[in-house]
């Protein structure tokens, strides 16, 4: 309760509202009072604009005077029982915070044996129970298809991984997809574009896309990339190794299985070698806590079949 | 008297009246487009996306189209009940030029891009200045006309006007503060929760005096005009005017309802909400009531079927409102289509059929005609659009329910039983309901501009003598 700098705005808004709300009532009855000598009500006021506007001067309607009165009482009774008047918590002292964090305890206490009782389970054997991935399918549809996709297979050349192939950038092992969902993966291909010796600017880059193109076996120029091997065998092997097979380790993809975060195109890779990529997982270690973790790695691990291949 | 002041200035009530069921058209279409780019998301083309339109339709609807017909129809309705020609012919023809550039310029930025990203409010600050400006002139023509007023008392229709005017210059000013980086682009001097509170103060308010106490000074001229009956209630008028500007001022937090806002200033809101209830019912009650006596106009006289049915529309979004506001019902209706059906049974419902049926009702006097060109016409307009209406709201309504009910359903495990694309997928035929009602609405707008155009020609565009004031005034 520190909305309020100093004890002096928290009485000025107490007695602004009390004073606001009596004063709605007290207008209206003043108003609702017949005046002794008024015309009466059948007759009009006496004014007249333009050649015909006239107004009659029947009393408040009862029924609408009582609406109003009984929305005054509603809000001095609310401003009573809930947080209204400054600091003053109401007599129910009932709170948004405190009605949230009460929700998350009692669904919690309901929800947690559920998934904890997987912890001492195996990833594998997590990855086969059928109870388990109807969960983990519903934590995958509330909080990873945002990014990988309603079907988990990422989205085409925007960078989200799809996850139902066999391709890992920080690898596929229990241990490191725990890890990924835990604390979140942040990975990074430098842009070269800013460098012309390191990879001989864009026409250089061409001529990289061109090999790297063939290490995945798809169509290239064979004497550009001729020449691309040897700039990568100058710079880029030192993530993507001698052999293009990636290093999981850094994040870095492996370059010889057709698969492209970015797109595949020529284009598309002299763009990611001279601009760079920098893409991130975020870390759900707070959010959803050891237990789920396990149970989504473990659905993780069985889309891409991982589960029922051993 | 001179002779330029022996007659009304109707020249600058014509230019309004004319713009704005131009702007009327244009705003709509923009939101006819919005409406089946939701449903076929492949009309999202290049920089005329979802994102960029919408703000275009809300600030062409009510600022554009809302804002000319305010316009219009204040000038004519002060000048004819102060029984005075209008305050400096300049400054109006200025104020109506001002807001003219003021909308192109609209219509040219936001689809750029140029935003401080503020709902309603989007235009930056160059354009913020020159709103000010004209908003500031608007008020000198209007107060200047009632300061020179040949009557002594005020018609109640000029107590909504003017209050009208005075808020939403307040309300423009203090929401539009901001610090410039560059011609396009600045930042709300305000901060956080601050800028966020401020920013719906200026929102709601933008509703209740823009779109609330400036159509009721409309309904209060028109509605008795059209009806020829004294307004039901002098008492009610005072009672309601004061109640309804007073309460108005509080209800804004209701739109930040379960957010960072404090507890207390989230309470204040929904409390001034219910509150506003009786208020906002008592226009309706004075206008509906004017007709006692002669209910049977309603059943041949198409402007009058306008004009009430706004009256009816209004009574129902101004229920509507105050039970959302209320932080059980807010909490499942936040954020769904049921809004968006909420605003639009006030913007199409209330605002633009009290409108239409105003500017029926002045477009042959303007054009020196003794009635439109086709009744039968205006009465196919109504039906169009009433229909269009039901249709709207209705799908709306379907579709923010299921939302909502779909948002909160969660699995005995704690995760939620369907992801959000799921309640995307069963919107998709209430969107299509919605573009037909859209459509439908729209469509009457294009028999109301053949009606204009056709009443226009020929017409003779002369000003109206300043009549005498009545008897007892004299």
């Amino acid at each position: 309760m520190s909305d309020f700098v100093n004890e002096f705005w928290n009485w000025y808004v107490i007695l602004i509202v009390l004073i606001s709300i009596v004063a709605c009532a007290v207008f209206l009855w003043t108003q609702s009072m017949a005046r002794p000598g008024t015309a009466q009500t059948t007759d009009t006021t006496g004014h007249v604009w333009d050649e015909t506007l006239e107004e009659y001067n029947n009393p408040l309607p009862r029924w609408w005077m009582w609406l109003f009165y009984a929305t005054v009482v509603f809000g001095l009774v609310y401003v009573a029982l809930y947080p209204a008047l400054g600091r003053f918590p109401g007599v129910f002292g009932w709170s948004t915070a405190d009605e949230h964090r009460k929700e998350i305890e009692r669904v919690d206490a309901q929800v947690k044996p559920m998934f904890e009782k997987y912890l001492k389970m195996d990833l594998q054997a997590v990855a086969t129970d059928k109870n388990a991935m109807d969960m983990g399918a519903r934590l995958f549809q509330t909080y990873c298809i945002q990014c990988h996709g309603a079907t988990a297979q990422g989205s085409r050349d925007k960078g989200y991984p799809n996850l139902t192939d066999k391709d890992w950038q920080w690898g596929g092992e229990p241990a490191q997809i725990i890890e990924s969902i835990t604390n979140g993966r942040i990975g990074m291909m430098p842009p070269f574009g800013g460098n012309p010796d390191a990879v001989g600017g864009e026409p250089g880059a061409r001529e990289l896309a061109n090999y790297v193109r063939s290490l995945s076996g798809l169509s290239h120029n064979a004497e550009l990339a001729g020449k691309g091997k040897e700039r990568y065998n100058a710079v880029c092997f030192a993530c993507h190794g001698p052999d293009g097979k990636g290093m999981t380790a850094l994040g870095a993809p492996n370059l010889t299985d057709k698969v492209w975060l970015y797109g595949g195109s020529e284009a598309k890779i002299v763009e990611t070698i001279v601009g760079g990529r920098t893409n991130q997982m975020p870390a759900w270690k707070d959010f959803l806590g050891e237990a789920k973790i396990h149970v989504m790695a473990a659905y993780v691990l069985s889309l891409s079949s991982g589960a029922t291949a051993k | 008297m001179s002779e330029t002041q022996s007659a009304y200035n109707y020249k600058v009530v014509r230019q309004f009246t004319v713009m704005a069921v131009v702007w009327g058209i244009v705003g709509m279409l923009v939101g006819v487009i919005i409406a089946a780019q939701l449903v076929w998301p492949d009309l999202n083309i290049g920089f005329l996306h979802f994102g960029r339109l919408r703000p275009l339709h809300t600030n062409a609807v009510i600022f554009a189209f809302g804002g000319c017909a305010l316009m219009g129809t204040s000038f004519y309705v002060v000048q004819r009940t102060c029984h005075t020609r209008i305050f400096c012919d300049k400054l109006a023809a200025f104020t109506f030029w001002g807001w003219q550039l003021v909308i192109v310029l609209a219509a040219i930025t936001l689809p750029l891009g140029i935003t401080s990203g503020k709902e309603y409010a989007e235009l930056e600050w160059p354009i913020d200045i020159l709103i000010a400006v004209v908003w500031v002139s608007y008020a000198i023509v209007f107060f200047g006309t009632i300061f020179k007023r040949k009557v002594s008392h005020i018609y109640v229709a000029n107590w909504f006007y003017g209050g009208f005017i005075l808020a939403v210059a307040l309300l423009h000013i203090v929401n539009s503060v901001a610090i410039p980086v560059s011609l396009t682009k600045s930042y709300s001097a305000y901060a956080g929760v601050q800028d966020a509170m401020i920013q719906w103060w200026y929102g709601h308010n933008a509703v209740g005096f823009f779109l609330t106490a400036g159509f009721l000074g409309m309904m209060y001229y028109f509605v008795p005009k059209q009806a020829e009956r004294p307004v039901y209630s002098y008492r009610l008028s005072v009672v309601h005017f004061w109640a309804l500007i007073f309460t108005y001022m509080w209800a804004g937090p209701h739109h930040l309802h379960y957010t960072a806002l404090p507890d207390w200033t989230q309470s204040l809101g929904m409390i001034f909400s219910l509150i506003l209830l009786a208020p906002s019912w008592g226009g309706m009650i004075n206008g509906i009531m004017t007709l006692s006596g002669a209910w049977h106009k309603l059943r041949d006289d198409p402007i009058l079927k306008f004009l009430i049915t706004s009256l009816s529309f209004y009574g129902m979004s101004t229920f509507e409102g105050p039970m959302m506001s209320i932080k059980t019902v807010n909490a499942l209706s936040h954020y769904t289509d049921w809004t968006i059906g909420h605003v639009h049974s006030g913007a199409l419902g209330w605002v633009a059929m009290v409108s239409i049926g105003a500017i029926y009702y002045l477009l042959p006097r303007l054009f020196g005609k003794p009635e439109m060109h086709s009744v039968k016409l205006i009465t196919v307009h109504f039906w169009v659009s009433t229909i269009g209406i039901v249709l709207y709201i209705a799908s709306m309504w379907i579709s923010g329910v299921m939302q909502g009910l779909m948002w909160r359903t969660v699995n005995s495990d704690g995760t939620l039983a369907y992801s959000f694309v799921e309640s995307v997928k069963v919107s998709y035929p209430f969107w299509g309901i919605r573009l037909m009602g859209g459509v439908l609405f729209l469509s009457g707008m294009l028999i109301m501009a053949y009606n204009m155009a056709k009443t226009m020609a020929g017409g003779k565009a002369e000003d109206a003598p300043v009549l005498l004031p009545a008897g007892h005034h004299a």
